[in-house]
């Protein structure tokens, strides 16, 4: 009897919450995955394509999903990969590659006087940065360019030309001292 | 001596320093030469740069305009004499990072002759907003270095949460805590008349009740000589203060502790607790605007240091040549080895003298061959730091986040809050430089913002364009759809009618084309008919003819 008692207890619990958790998964469903949110408001959003996948946000599922390492991304260099370490609790990793531990900022122009009016550019453009429409000169709007190079290679006249972003007297930086000592361990 | 009744207060920390005032002191204010050319940067302050208002080759008036402030936090920039501009350029101007802006040079044509201007011999009778407005186009901003205009400060509505604090004290910062640097002293004993006007304007902008002249205990002629005016004067609402001397009492944080106790807020203004500070150089600037009608044209710079031959205090307009303002004090002595813009604690290195005055330039220091400085040793975590740190942070702590680039943690210990004094690295036993440490992190988490905005609004972009093609694709694919809806329809039709051939219903087609053949068939038989017809007629004519001719 006494077992009758417990195995009925036991289901009726198990019934309980069962519906408590089938409930729960339903009115707080979240739609996607929230951590790649927060890992693509870390990359830089070029949308460059440099770590093998089309875009940002489909690179962060891709680390999500285990199939790319944190050490991917060249324009956002060192800092991006340690933010992602910090992020997702694992080990900082050597950047892919030669790159820098700063890139450079660029963004491209166009040589206004080349330019064919094609359009191959304006569909490669992954920020809707160029301006121009067939046959009508096109130019990069340069506030908007994330330097991502994309348009560079479906030119068919290589008019497209990469430039350093111009650092002025706002944006200009201190640079670190050149340190003679390591912090030690906290 | 002059101990002033009033109650004072200690920060934590600071320093006394060698003040080495006197060097610049000993001679009256020298009115500097009318350079042959000045260069205005088009952004001498905080705030947005100023929109050009003259082209090369057009002749300006002393006191025309020549940027104007397009936004609220920024201020114009007057021609200092009248001339001709020759050039808009990006040329350098005193910058830590010794980089290029956007400048105005103007050729002066000697005749100094200003633009029509409107003196204000009563400024009581206009309102506080009339006067802000003329402080405003007069270009004003904090003439202690800082730069700030000085219309938006002495605004005490607050733009970001539209509170209107009350300002009950106006302090005058006349504190000029920093070694070498004595423009403020000097001014104060040349101007002293004209500083107390100024006081007087901003006290009755801002309705402050009283207003208090700080100054450091090592000026004692400047006390003195604003404590003449005020008596001769009768006023009572504003009181000379003298102050300890320590560095850095003329921060303004600092200097409304020593003051009333009070602590500003870690985020907060001096206006969040009903306080506004002001300084010297600003006041006399403030009186120029109103009573004169004059703009912000020119300043009280000190030319001084072991590095130059006769140190001394110049009246300079705006956009002189730091060059020519050498070769009047002297010129360098052979073992001038640095040039510093400000003090020596918080001042920052020039590559070349060839910079103009700016607005916020309150000194020119030339040191000589300093000597053998020890390199930089480990930090042996003694403390002294956080004994002298003004702003009581953990300069230790600081030192390691930023070395370490830990921006995060590094604010978390209030970075923000550091004023950049440069008490820690004076006492620092292993001369470690660590204000640069804390410059560099600041920087460094300013730029990490700025990215972050960026990159915020390429994905806003990249998500719209994303958005966009996925809406041509979805309507191209509905188009698609449409017409191959409309061909099935018809291809429906087509078949239904062959189906009809063979059974009842009749081809439209087909029907038309056997209506069109039976009319014509019917015009035929017409058209026969009526050739017909008149050999009929006739006929029957004869034929009636022969009825009636039957009945006679």
């Amino acid at each position: 009897m006494s077992i009758l008692i417990a195995v009925i207890t036991l289901a009726a619990i198990s019934i309980l919450f069962g519906i408590l958790l089938g409930y729960s998964s339903i009115k707080f469903h979240v739609e996607g995955d929230p951590v790649v949110d927060k890992i693509d408001a870390i990359l830089p959003q070029t949308q460059c394509g440099q770590c093998t996948y089309p875009g940002c946000r489909p690179y962060a599922e891709a680390i999500i999903s285990g199939e790319a390492n944190i050490n991917q991304c060249p324009p956002g260099g060192e800092v991006t990969m340690l933010a992602l370490s910090d992020l997702l609790g694992v080990e900082p990793m050597a950047l892919d590659e030669e790159h820098a531990s700063e890139p450079e900022k660029t963004v491209v122009y166009i040589d206004e006087q080349t330019c064919i009016g094609c359009t191959l550019c304006i569909q490669a453009c992954p920020v809707d940065a160029i301006l121009g429409a067939a046959k009508q000169m096109h130019t990069i709007i340069e506030s908007e360019c994330t330097g991502c190079d994309l348009c560079i290679p479906p030119c068919p006249v290589d008019c497209i030309y990469i430039r350093s972003v111009k650092v002025e007297p706002d944006t200009w930086r201190w640079s670190l001292p050149e340190a003679t000592q390591t912090a030690p361990k906290a | 001596m002059t101990r002033s009744s009033h109650q004072l207060w200690h920060f934590h920390g600071g320093l006394k320093l060698d003040s080495h005032k006197s060097m610049s002191t000993g001679s009256p204010i020298v009115k500097a030469k009318l350079p042959a050319k000045l260069t205005l940067p088009v952004q001498q302050h905080i705030g947005e740069a100023g929109q050009l208002r003259v082209k090369v080759g057009d002749k300006v008036l002393k006191g025309q305009i020549i940027a104007e402030c397009p936004e609220y936090v920024s201020a114009p920039v007057h021609a200092p004499s009248s001339g001709t501009i020759i050039d808009i350029n990006e040329l350098p101007a005193p910058h830590p990072s010794g980089l290029n802006t956007l400048c105005v040079v103007l050729e002066t044509d000697g005749e100094d002759k200003w633009i029509e201007h409107q003196p204000n011999k009563h400024p009581n009778t206009k309102s506080p907003a009339e006067l802000r407005q003329l402080i405003r186009k007069a270009g004003i901003v904090g003439l202690g270095g800082a730069a700030f205009p000085t219309a938006v400060k002495v605004n005490a509505t607050n733009a970001n949460t539209a509170n209107h604090a009350h300002i009950e004290t106006l302090i005058i910062n006349g504190a000029e805590c920093e070694p070498y640097i004595s423009c403020d002293d000097m001014l104060m004993r040349e101007f002293a008349e004209e500083l107390i006007s100024g006081c007087s304007i901003i006290q009755y902008i801002v309705s402050a009740t009283h207003c208090l002249i700080a100054i450091e205990d090592n000026k004692p002629h400047a006390i003195a000589a604003l404590k003449d005016v005020l008596k001769e004067q009768n006023l009572h609402t504003i009181e000379v203060v003298t102050i300890p001397t320590i560095y850095p009492t003329g921060g303004e944080k600092q200097l409304i502790k020593v003051l009333t106790h009070k602590e500003v807020p870690s985020d907060g203004l001096p206006s969040d607790i009903g306080l506004l500070v002001q300084n010297v150089g600003t006041a006399v600037a403030v009186h120029n605007a109103i009573i004169l009608g004059e703009p912000l044209i020119s300043r009280i710079v000190t030319i001084t240091g072991e590095g130059v031959k006769q140190p001394q205090n110049m009246d300079v307009l705006i956009g002189t040549p730091l060059s020519e303002l050498i070769e009047q004090s002297g010129g360098y002595h052979a073992d001038a080895s640095k040039l510093i813009m400000g003090g020596p604690m918080m001042g920052f290195t020039l590559q070349t003298d060839n910079v103009p005055v700016i607005k916020g330039c309150n000194c020119l220091l030339v040191e000589n061959t300093p000597p053998e400085i020890p390199a930089t040793m480990p930090c042996i975590r003694c403390g002294d730091c956080a004994s002298v740190c003004p702003a009581q942070l953990l300069p230790q702590q600081l030192f390691w986040m930023a070395s370490s680039k830990n921006f995060d943690l590094v604010q978390d210990y209030h970075l923000f809050d550091c004023i950049e004094c440069g008490c820690c690295s004076q006492v620092c036993p292993s001369q470690i430089p660590l204000v640069q440490y804390y410059r560099f992190a600041k920087t460094e988490i300013w730029n990490q913002e700025r990215e972050r905005i960026k990159s915020d609004h390429a994905r806003n972009r990249h998500n719209f364009r994303q958005a966009r093609l996925d809406k041509e694709k979805q309507e191209r694919a509905e188009k698609l759809r449409k017409k191959k809806e409309l061909l099935e329809k018809k291809k429906q039709a087509e078949a239904a009618a062959k189906a009809s051939g063979s059974g009842s219903e009749v081809d439209p087609k087909k029907a038309a084309i056997e209506a069109a053949m039976k009319r014509v068939q019917e015009k035929k038989a017409a058209q026969r008919a009526e050739n017909k017809k008149p050999t009929d007629t006739a006929a029957a004519n004869s034929a009636a003819s022969d009825e009636k001719n039957d009945e006679k």
